[in-house]
C-alpha cells in the first residue's frame, strides 16, 4: 500500500507491505535509524516518535496508519545548524544517557510530557517516563534532565 | 592546562547518541543482506525425530534453510561453541554447537536456520519450518537436577557438573564452628534474572568481495575475545576476521559470549558470499541470550560471644543452565572469594556444585557471582546482629578488616590480598547521610503507633573484587585466558593524539574518560584526543570490557603509554634544545631547561618533529607513539555502604523504597560524573533482583515472562532519588590508584533492600523474605505463610 507521510518536515512516499509497522518503515526503508526497536509488547518506549506532536511508541502503529501524517523522529529534533534541543541538551549536560539506546525515545517522551505539564514535578515526570525503560541510568539522571530542561534548578556532581 | 581528571566533565559520545547518529548493530544496512530466522525448540528438552523444511524453502524471499546437521555435513564449523573456564578437570561439558543436532536441550535452542532476503520473510518462514519432536522429561529447576529422575542430557548420567572447594584450613574452619558461642544460617535463593539491555543483540556479517574475509558486527562487549574463539570454532584465520562493536546498547554481561548466531552469520556469510544479519526479538532474547544469577546458596557464620566473626562457610548450588557458555562455571567462583565480605574472618570454607538444567545457560550479568556473595555475607550479618543483639551497624564495625582503619595489602581468610580499605569512615558517611537515628526513630514512632506503614532501614557494607585481572590468578583459577589490556598512544603529525584501547565501551563513556587521563598527561586539551576502540582492525589488541576492569587495567595501560611517550619526546626534546634530559621539566605540556627561562619547547613541535624526522637523535625511529600492554599486579576491591530505607504497606504487602543513600569507594577517581552515573545504574538493577525481576519456570522448562510485559524491568515510577557520596582510598594495584564502579552498585543494593525489609517485618518475626519480595511473598510472611 502506498504511504504519503511527512517526517521531520520532509515529505516521503513509499509502497509497503500492509503489515509493516511504523517504526520498521522509518529503519528498514527510510533509514531513519535513530528510532529503536527494545522490545516486542509496546513496554519499553525506545521507538517513541511524535505523530502529530503527541508522543506514540512507533512499533504500536502500521505505517499505513500514519498515512498523512506529520512525524517527527530524533532526528528532527536538532535544529538545521545541529544545535541540540533543550531536551537533548538537558540530556548531555545532566549525564542522562549512558548506552544510548533508550535515548531517542527517551527524548521525544520526555518532550511530549513537557508540552502538556511544563513545569512537572519530580513525581510526574517519573510517571509521565513510566513508558519508557532504561537500564543503564537508573533513571535518577534523566529525571534530572528533564526537570532542567523545564527550568528547575540543577547542579551537577557527586551527593545530588 | 587545568588538570581535568577528577572534575566532572561532560561526554563526547553524547552528541551522536542524542541526535540518532549513534550506530547500533541493527541500523546498518548492506546490500544483498539475507536475514537469519531461527526455528527454536518449544520443548526444554526433547529429541528431534525429523524436520521438514520444504514448505519454507518454497516460499518467496527464501535463499536457504538448513538443519543443524546440514550446517554440520557443510564443514561450517570445527569445534563446539566454546567454554573458556573449565572450572575442574573433570567437569562435564556437554558439546554445544550453533544448532541442536538430535536432541534439544532448553526452550528456543535452535534447530534450523532459515535465510530470506527481509525481517518479516526470516520470520514467516522460521515459522513454516515444520519440527517432529519426541518430548523428554525436562530438569527445569536446581532441585530437580540434584533430585536426578531425570537428567538435562541424555547423554549424560548425572546433572551435575563439577564440584569445587575452596578450603584453605579445613581443621581451623571445624575448630571455629565447635567452639563457636553465636552460629547462624542463611538460606537464600539467587533467581534467574534476564540481563534485558536496552539493545537487543544482532549481528551482522559481511563478506569481503576478495580474499575470503569477512567482518562481523556484533552487539558485543568483547570484540577481541571473540575474534579468537571464532576463528578456534570455526576454522577461519583470526588472519581473516574482523570484528567490529558499533554503539552497543548497553551489556551488563549478556554481551560477554560467544553465541550460535555469531558463528552462524560468519560462517554462512563466509560459504554464501551475501552478508548475513540477525537482531533478537525482545522475546526471544530470553532463549537466544544468556541469564544471570541462578544459585541456591547456604550460608553459616560462627561467632564468639561479642559477634566477633570466628568462622564463615558456604555452599553454593549454582545453575548453569543447559549448556556450558563462555564462562558459565566460573561465574560462582567469581563470587567465592567475597563471601568472607569486608570482616576479619579467621576461618573460611566454599564448596560449589554445578548443576546442568533444561533451562536457558547461565553466565556472567552484572557483578557475576559478587552480588550473590555480598547478598549472602550481608544478609548473614543481618542475622547474627539479631542473633547477638546488636545493631546491624554495630555488627559490622566490629568484624570490619584491620578493624575498620585504613589497611593497604591485607590477607584475608578467602586467599586474596586486599588491595586497600578504610571501611568505618565509608560506614559513618552512610549513616551521617541517610540521617540513621532519625530514621531508627521514626521507625519506632511507627511501631508504637501501629503504623499501616512499617519503616525499613537496610544496611550493606560490599566489597567488590575487580580489574580482572592478573594474568596468573586466572591461571590459578584454570581460566582460559589472560586479564591484560593493551594501549597504543599517538601524536599525529598536528598536534592532536590517537589512543587504541583493547577496552571495548558499551555506555561506560571510555571515549571520554581516557581522553581526560591523556589530557593531563600530556598537557593538551581533552578536546584533541580521539579514542579507537571495538574494531579489532583498528584496535588489535585487547582482552575488552568486563568485571569493572576497563579503567584499572585499560585506563592505566592508557596512562602508562602516555609516560611512554613523554619520555621519547623528552629525548626529542633534549636534542633540539641541546640539553641533558634530565634538565628538562614537563609540565602543562611544555618541555622547558631547568634555570633557563625561555627555553621551552611544546610537546606539539616535537610530535611534528617526530614525523618529520629531520633532526632526531642518532638512532632513533621517527614517530612519537608508544604502546603498553599492562598486567595487573593484583585485583582491585572498591567497597561501599548503602542505605536503603523501605515502607512496607502490612495490610497489602507492598515495599515501596522510598529513599537510598550509596557512600561509595572506587579509589581515585577520573569522571564523578560518570562514576555517579555507574553507580545509580548499578543500584538499580539491584534493586530490580531485590524487588522485581526473576525469570519464572513451569515444571516443563517453559519461561513465563520472557517478554518486557511480564518480566518487570522497573521504570522510572518505581525509583526514587539515589543519594551519592563517596569516600577515596587509592589502590596500591595501579599508579593511577583507581578500583572500578560498574559493578558496585548492584553488589550492594540487593542486599541493602532485602535488609531492609526484613527490619521493617522484624516485629512480625519475619528474618527473611525471598527475591523478589512480591506483595504476595511479603504479605504471606507477614501472615505466617511460606515467604
Amino acid at each position: 500500500m502506498l504511504v504519503e507521510t511527512t517526517i521531520n518536515g520532509q515529505t516521503y512516499s513509499a509502497d509497503v507491505e500492509p503489515r509493516t509497522l511504523l517504526v520498521h518503515y522509518l529503519r528498514d526503508h527510510l533509514g531513519l535509524t535513530g528510532t529503536n526497536v527494545g522490545c516486542d509488547t509496546s513496554s519499553c518506549g525506545a521507538c517513541t516518535i511524535h505523530i502529530g506532536g503527541e508522543s506514540v511508541k512507533s512499533c504500536t502503529v502500521l505505517a499505513v496508519q500514519a498515512r498523512g501524517a506529520e512525524i517527527t523522529t530524533i532526528e528532527g529534533m536538532a535544529g538545521d545548524d545541529g544545535t541540540l534541543h533543550p531536551m537533548q541538551q538537558a540530556f548531555m549536560e545532566c549525564h542522562g544517557l549512558q548506552c544510548g539506546y533508550c535515548t531517542p525515545g527517551m527524548v521525544m517522551a520526555a518532550t511530549s510530557l513537557l508540552s502538556e505539564n511544563p513545569n512537572p514535578t519530580e513525581a510526574e515526570v517519573r510517571e509521565g517516563l513510566e513508558g519508557n525503560l532504561c537500564r543503564c541510568t537508573g533513571y535518577h539522571n534523566i529525571v534530572k534532565s528533564v526537570m532542567a530542561a523545564a527550568g528547575s534548578p540543577v547542579t551537577i556532581g557527586a551527593g545530588s | 592546562m587545568t588538570a581535568v581528571v577528577g572534575t566532572p566533565r561532560l561526554r563526547k559520545e553524547d552528541p551522536k547518541l542524542l541526535t540518532g547518529e549513534g550506530k547500533y548493530v541493527d541500523d546498518i544496512q548492506v546490500a544483498g543482506q539475507l536475514w537469519m530466522g531461527m526455528v527454536r525448540s518449544p520443548y526444554a528438552h526433547a529429541r528431534i525425530n525429523s524436520i521438514d523444511t520444504s514448505a519454507a524453502e518454497a516460499a518467496d524471499g527464501v535463499a536457504g534453510v538448513y538443519t543443524g546437521p546440514q550446517l554440520a555435513e557443510m564443514g561450517l564449523w570445527i569445534a563446539p561453541l566454546p567454554c573458556a573456564w573449565p572450572v575442574t578437570d573433570d567437569m562435564v561439558n556437554p558439546e554445544h554447537y550453533p544448532t541442536a543436532m538430535d536432541e534439544v536441550h532448553h526452550v528456543g535452542e535452535i534447530v534450523a536456520v532459515v535465510l530470506a532476503d527481509s525481517r518479516y520473510g526470516a520470520a514467516d518462514a522460521a515459522e513454516l519450518v515444520d519440527v517432529d519432536y519426541e518430548p523428554l522429561d525436562a530438569v527445569a529447576s536446581i532441585a530437580a537436577a540434584r533430585d536426578g529422575s531425570a537428567t538435562a542430557h541424555s547423554a549424560h548420567e548425572t546433572n551435575k557438573a563439577y564440584h569445587w572447594p575452596l578450603i584453605p584450613d579445613p581443621d581451623a574452619l571445624e575448630a571455629a564452628f565447635a567452639n563457636a558461642t553465636h552460629t547462624v544460617t542463611g538460606e537464600f535463593v539467587q533467581q534467574r534474572l534476564i540481563p534485558a539491555a536496552m539493545e537487543p543483540r544482532g549481528v551482522l556479517a559481511v563478506p569481503s568481495p576478495m580474499g575470503g574475509d569477512v567482518t562481523l558486527y556484533s552487539s558485543t562487549q568483547v570484540p577481541h575475545i571473540l575474534k579468537v574463539m571464532i576463528a578456534a570454532t570455526t576454522g577461519i584465520s583470526e588472519a581473516k576476521l574482523r570484528i567490529v562493536a558499533p554503539a552497543v546498547g548497553g551489556g551488563f554481561g549478556a554481551k560477554l559470549n560467544v553465541n550460535p548466531d555469531e558463528i552462524l552469520a560468519v560462517t554462512l556469510a563466509n560459504k554464501l558470499g551475501r552478508a548475513v544479519r540477525w537482531t533478537e526479538t525482545r522475546s526471544e532474547a530470553a532463549f537466544s541470550t544468556h541469564q544471570g544469577r541462578g544459585q541456591l546458596q547456604k550460608i553459616e557464620l560462627a561467632a564468639d560471644a561479642d559477634g566477633k566473626i570466628t568462622g564463615c562457610r558456604v555452599h553454593v548450588d549454582a545453575d548453569m543452565g543447559a549448556y556450558m557458555m563462555l564462562i558459565t562455571p566460573g561465574v560462582p567462583l567469581l563470587g567465592s572469594f567475597l563471601y568472607t565480605g569486608v570482616y576479619d574472618v579467621p576461618a573460611f570454607g566454599f564448596t560449589c556444585d554445578g548443576y546442568f538444567t533444561n533451562l536457558t545457560p547461565t553466565d556472567a550479568y552484572r557483578g557475576a557471582g559478587r552480588p550473590e556473595a555480598s547478598y549472602a555475607i550481608e544478609r548473614a550479618m543481618d542475622l547474627l546482629a539479631l542473633e547477638v543483639g546488636v545493631g546491624p551497624d554495630e555488627i559490622r564495625r566490629r568484624n570490619y578488616l584491620g578493624g575498620g582503619d585504613h589497611f593497604t595489602d591485607m590477607e584475608t581468610a578467602s586467599t586474596l590480598v586486599f588491595d586497600s580499605g578504610h571501611y568505618s569512615p565509608n560506614l559513618d558517611a552512610a549513616l551521617e547521610m541517610s540521617d540513621y537515628a532519625g530514621l531508627r526513630a521514626e521507625q519506632q514512632r511507627r511501631r508504637d503507633a501501629g503504623d499501616a506503614k512499617q519503616l525499613g532501614i537496610g544496611l550493606c557494607t560490599y566489597v567488590e573484587i575487580c580489574g580482572l585481572a592478573p594474568s596468573r590468578a586466572l591461571a590459578g583459577l584454570n581460566y582460559g585466558a589472560g586479564g591484560w589490556e593493551h594501549a597504543m598512544v599517538r601524536f599525529l603529525p598536528t598536534g592532536k593524539v590517537e589512543v587504541v584501547s583493547g577496552s571495548t565501551p558499551h555506555g561506560q563513556g571510555h571515549e571520554t574518560s581516557w581522553s581526560m587521563i591523556v589530557a593531563d598527561k600530556l598537557g593538551i586539551d581533552p578536546d584533541d584526543v580521539t579514542v579507537l576502540h571495538s574494531d579489532t582492525a583498528i584496535s588489535p589488541l585487547g582482552l575488552d570490557t568486563y568485571g569493572s576492569r576497563s579503567l584499572s587495567v585499560g585506563g592505566v595501560a592508557i596512562s602508562m603509554a602516555c609516560d611512554k611517550v613523554i619520555d621519547k619526546a623528552k629525548q626529542i626534546a633534549a636534542h633540539q634544545m641541546e640539553a641533558n634530559p634530565d634538565d628538562l621539566d614537563f609540565a602543562g605540556g611544555t618541555f622547558s631547561v631547568k634555570g633557563q627561562p625561555g627555553a621551552e619547547l611544546p610537546i606539539q613541535a616535537i610530535a611534528f618533529g617526530a614525523f618529520t624526522a629531520h633532526d632526531l637523535p642518532d638512532g632513533m625511529e621517527p614517530n612519537l607513539q608508544e604502546q603498553v600492554t599492562f598486567d595487573p599486579p593484583n585485583f582491585a576491591f572498591p567497597f561501599g555502604t548503602h542505605v536503603a530505607v523501605t515502607e512496607v504497606d502490612t495490610e497489602t504487602g507492598e515495599v515501596e523504597l522510598i529513599d537510598y543513600i550509596a557512600i561509595d569507594d572506587c579509589g581515585n577517581q577520573i569522571n564523578p560524573l560518570i562514576v555517579e552515573g555507574q553507580v545509580h545504574g548499578g543500584i538499580v538493577q539491584g534493586v530490580a533482583q531485590a524487588l522485581y525481576e526473576g525469570a519464572s519456570y513451569d515444571d516443563a522448562g517453559n519461561c513465563r515472562n520472557p517478554s518486557l510485559m511480564d518480566y518487570l524491568v522497573p521504570s522510572a515510577m518505581e525509583m526514587p532519588n539515589i543519594k551519592t557520596g563517596f569516600t577515596t582510598t587509592p589502590s596500591t594495584s595501579n599508579p593511577l590508584g583507581v578500583k572500578g564502579v560498574g559493578e558496585a552498585g548492584t553488589i550492594g543494593s540487593a542486599a541493602a533492600v532485602v535488609n531492609a525489609i526484613c527490619d521493617a517485618l522484624s516485629p512480625y518475626g519475619v528474618t527473611d523474605l525471598e527475591m523478589p519480595a512480591t506483595p504476595q511473598r511479603v504479605w504471606n510472611a507477614i501472615n505466617g505463610g511460606a515467604s
